[in-house]
């Protein structure tokens, strides 16, 4: 079935199955940024924004974004770039495989919320999960990024 | 140092936010054939038959493979030096099948849904044999788990698959039951450790193409590239020179790819069809089938005099290895040879145990590699035996510990595997590292307990810890560094960067070694073709070992460039000078760019190239002590860690950001380990944990205060000063939480991981005691 939506403000048809989930059509269509993590909407690497908010593409039926604006982190290069320099003061990169994820998260948090508290932060960020910094590292530099105390 | 021991952003990090493609499955042909894999449920099964011919006949489907398909070969997927410590006790498919997820037959389809389609097409007729599932009861068990005749050791590491063992290990110095019998106190205890699974976010993957030289290229998520190569030649009878394996990006390893998994299929459907193929391991195979931490039994017999002197030192291990014996003896050896020198003044030690097969998930390597398992072991002994002779277990450590300048004979005695190498700790700030932590926890105020306003309970308590830096005489690094046109340079490692940095810490090595800006030197690492060997990631080895060859090669690169420069200049070497940009001889001057270009397009014109590499002839331990404090609801049994401070002694950092990420990142796995972590299994041998929702690791809620320090140490054998940092800040957490929580609520964990239910417990049943 043909779904149209608009990935990074361009407007795009995709031909999906039905059972088929957002993260796939993503990838197959070059959008290798949007990967998966557990199969289990548990890791939040696969997080993207549906109309400016997150939500984990692998538990999203392609169908269902008939519509809708995708946005990946090749749409917010600019607030991708902030960020990775605040983890890269703070050694936080690591691995990397969740950080485009992580800075999709990130940058709805900072439009959404004003000046959050540390606990905020955490709660915002809880499902996007890292295995590599001890999330100390992260915390200090999303704090930078949101330019919070 | 202008660019070593300074913070810089690493040369990836950004690129890899911004979405760049990186990763292994980022770099898959596009129309590669999808590699699925059908995996046993049962435990433990002979396979009588496969019918393939419906899978084979579903449109799509291009190759179907089952044992039959492979010569019996013999092989093991640990990645370690050649010959292996571990046993060769698997094939690539074989007729039997060792635990749930074990390999049945794999399939290569066009797209995923034809794969699984297929999958489901395959007919096996199994006959179900009786599981070893407790791994108390393996040894010897009538149920053999090996029985092939194939199976064998690469050298004496005591295999007897005929009991379930295999390996073996016995070591002592000294006459241990005569010092215990001197002993004015003695404490016996058994401590049992978990599977833990390393959870990296980057699911195991590869994939294989034949290239326009008619040569198969394995794109592979592994800490080991070149054991990779090494290994699928042999399992696959393919000629190693005509296979390349490239690393591309990798998404954390932790040891769980220090490994082969896929590679063999891939490579296996690529060589038969031509076509290319991939396969990326659902998060349920990450969990069911490749590795996780060994279990453990560690039985400790600590003997020592009223006065707090400790004499000696029994420990006997019993660790399961599962299906496989991936790492079974070099993990357990790690249990002892990484944890007993801790406490060097003894008279007497001795160390021995059996590492048996279950029908398990295979155990192997995971940061720690033993030495968290022993640590917690023996760190909750010390403080039992402690509180058992009346003194300070803070008081007894320092007393009783290893410091700078000492050794311990089992240095000598146990190496991976083999024999070890005798040294003395040429950097060892262990008494700084816990007189800090003291300070930082605020141990003089909150030791041993606190009773909260609202009636929760606080305790505090530690645990010291060692690892090492690579394997001494068998792990080999090496660095090639060419310099370019307009004077910039490339560094090749084989060395493997799998997200911790280094990359970034070898570019920084080198440019304070050439003596230019560290953005004059671009690095590419660990491709088999392109890049001198490393034997890879693991064993704390990369800023110690291909640390080591780094600087040996920029070293010499600079020496060349002051040769080349005198020659330009027409000036003697002892006269010339590189200040990073300009060489410049008795008022004369040359830029580096100027060299470059003049070398390359103009005169005297030559490749200025450098190659070294880098042998350990010692493995100089990087040392930590590690502080908790722990916050219990008495009503409840819950622990919330509220603090933990860590300060830790790696020589010098050569990224201060990099090596502080490092510990903490080590902490939070040791944490999760200590209190979140547990593989578990049905009674019937199925695996329950099998996704990240029942396999729960510490999320950002649970981890606030890490405060993290290093200490000012100088470890001369290692490029400017540093030793590895991978590996330690994993070792402490199990043993300082656990001893917080018996200095809190007097309940005594000896089975990880520590739950609300076993502290409740632990104080109902002392309640009762005390009436």
């Amino acid at each position: 079935m043909i779904i149209r939506t608009k990935v990074n403000g361009v407007s795009r048809e995709y031909d999906v199955r039905p059972d088929e989930y957002l993260v796939d059509t993503l990838r197959n269509n070059g959008l290798v940024s949007v990967r998966r993590g557990c199969d289990t909407t548990s890791c939040g690497i696969c997080t993207i924004l549906l109309d400016g908010k997150p939500v984990p593409s692998c538990s999203y039926l392609s169908c269902r974004a008939e519509g809708h604006e995708i946005t990946t982190v090749e749409g917010i290069q600019d607030e991708a770039a902030l960020l990775a320099d605040c983890f890269g003061h703070e050694g936080a990169d690591q691995c990397g495989f969740c950080n485009p994820a992580m800075a999709l998260t990130a940058y709805a948090m900072k439009r959404e919320l004003k000046n959050p508290t540390d606990d905020e932060i955490r709660a915002y960020l809880v499902g996007n999960l890292c295995r590599c910094s001890g999330y100390v590292a992260q915390h200090r530099a999303i704090k930078a990024y949101l330019e919070v105390e | 140092m202008k660019h070593v021991n300074k913070v810089r952003p690493s040369v990836d990090g950004k690129g890899l936010m911004m979405g760049k493609p990186g990763y292994t499955d980022d770099l898959a042909e596009v129309n590669s054939l999808i590699v699925k894999v059908l995996r046993s449920p049962h435990p433990h099964a002979r396979i009588i038959k496969i019918d393939k011919d419906k899978a084979l006949a579903l449109d799509g489907v291009e190759c179907v493979l089952t044992h039959e398909d492979f010569k019996r070969i013999p092989i093991t997927r640990a990645g370690q030096g050649y010959p292996e410590p571990s046993p060769h006790d698997k094939f690539i498919l074989d007729d039997r099948v060792r635990h749930v997820g074990d390999e049945v037959a794999a399939v290569a389809a066009i797209d995923k849904e034809t794969a699984e389609k297929a999958l489901e097409l395959l007919e096996v007729e199994y006959e179900l044999l009786e599981p070893v599932l407790d791994f108390e009861k393996a040894k010897g068990n009538k149920s053999v788990i090996h029985p092939e005749p194939e199976i064998h050791e690469m050298f004496p590491i005591g295999l007897k698959p005929e009991e379930n063992v295999a390996a073996s290990y016995s070591m002592h110095v000294g006459d241990v039951d005569r010092t215990m019998s001197e002993c004015e106190v003695i404490l016996e205890k058994s401590f049992y450790t978990q599977a833990q699974a390393h959870t990296m976010m980057e699911p195991h993957t590869a994939n294989a193409r034949i290239d326009y030289q008619g040569r198969l290229v394995i794109y592979s998520s592994t800490q080991t590239p070149f054991h990779v190569r090494r290994i699928l030649s042999q399992a696959l009878e393919y000629p190693l020179n005509r296979i390349r394996v490239i690393k591309p990006r990798i998404g954390g390893g932790y040891g769980g790819k220090q490994c082969l998994h896929g590679e063999f299929l891939i490579a296996a459907v690529t060589l038969r069809t031509g076509k290319p193929s991939k396969i990326v391991y659902t998060r349920k195979e990450v969990y069911e089938s490749t590795f996780s931490r060994h279990p453990m039994r560690i039985d400790v017999k600590l003997g020592a005099m009223k006065d707090g002197t400790l004499k000696g030192i029994d420990v006997n291990v019993l660790s399961d290895t599962g299906a496989y014996g991936e790492h079974a003896l070099t993990v357990f050896m790690v249990a002892g040879s990484k944890v007993l020198p801790l406490y060097n003044k003894v008279d007497s030690v001795r160390f021995t145990g059996d590492i048996v097969y279950t029908n398990h998930t295979p155990a192997g390597a995971f940061r720690g590699y033993g030495a968290i398992q022993g640590n917690y072991a023996l760190e909750s002994a010390v403080d039992m035996l402690c509180e058992k002779l009346g003194v300070d277990p803070v008081e007894f450590r320092q007393k009783n510990m290893i410091k700078e300048g000492e050794t311990s004979p089992i240095f000598e005695i146990m190496g991976e595997g083999t024999e070890g190498t005798a040294m003395v700790m040429e950097s060892c700030k262990l008494e700084y590292c816990v007189d800090r932590g003291l300070e930082l926890i605020g141990w003089k105020d909150k030791y041993p307990r606190k009773v909260m306003k609202n009636g929760k309970i606080r305790g505090v308590g530690m645990g010291i810890a060692m690892q090492g830096s690579g394997i001494p005489y068998i792990d080999m690094g090496s660095a090639m560094i060419k310099m370019n046109d307009d004077g910039f340079f490339n560094l090749m490692v084989g060395a493997t960067e799998i997200g911790q940095g280094s990359d970034t810490i070898l570019g920084q090595i080198a440019a304070e070694s050439i003596g230019v800006e560290p953005d004059k030197v671009v690095v590419y690492s660990s491709d088999s073709d392109l890049t001198p060997f490393d034997t890879g990631a693991y064993a704390s080895s990369t800023t110690y070992i291909s640390g080591n060859a780094v600087k040996r090669a920029a070293d010499k690169m600079r020496e060349m460039i002051i040769e080349e420069g005198a020659k330009a200049l027409e000036m003697p070497v002892s006269e010339t000078d590189f200040d990073g940009e300009t060489i410049k001889a008795g008022g004369k001057e040359m830029t580096l760019a100027e060299l470059s270009n003049r070398l390359y397009y103009n005169e005297d014109q030559k490749q200025l190239a450098a190659v070294e590499s880098y042998v350990g002839t010692k493995s100089p331990p990087p040392f930590m002590a590690g502080f908790a404090e722990v916050e219990i609801d008495p009503g409840t049994g819950k622990v919330v860690l509220v603090d933990y401070a860590a300060v830790v002694d790696c020589g010098t950092t050569i990224n201060p950001a990099l090596a502080r990420v490092q510990v903490e990142g080590g902490l939070v796995q040791g944490i999760g380990m200590a209190m979140y972590e547990n593989v578990v299994y049905s009674s019937k041998g199925g695996f329950i944990t099998n996704n990240m929702m029942n396999y729960r690791i510490p999320t950002r809620k649970e981890i606030t205060d890490i405060q993290v320090e290093f200490a000012d140490s100088y470890e001369p054998s290692g490029p400017y000063g540093a030793k590895s940092v991978g590996e330690i800040g994993i070792d402490t957490p199990p043993a300082a939480i656990t001893n917080a929580i018996y200095n809190a609520v007097g309940v005594r964990i000896m089975e990880l991981p520590v739950t609300p239910e076993k502290v409740l417990m632990g104080m109902l049943k002392k309640e009762k005691e005390n009436g």
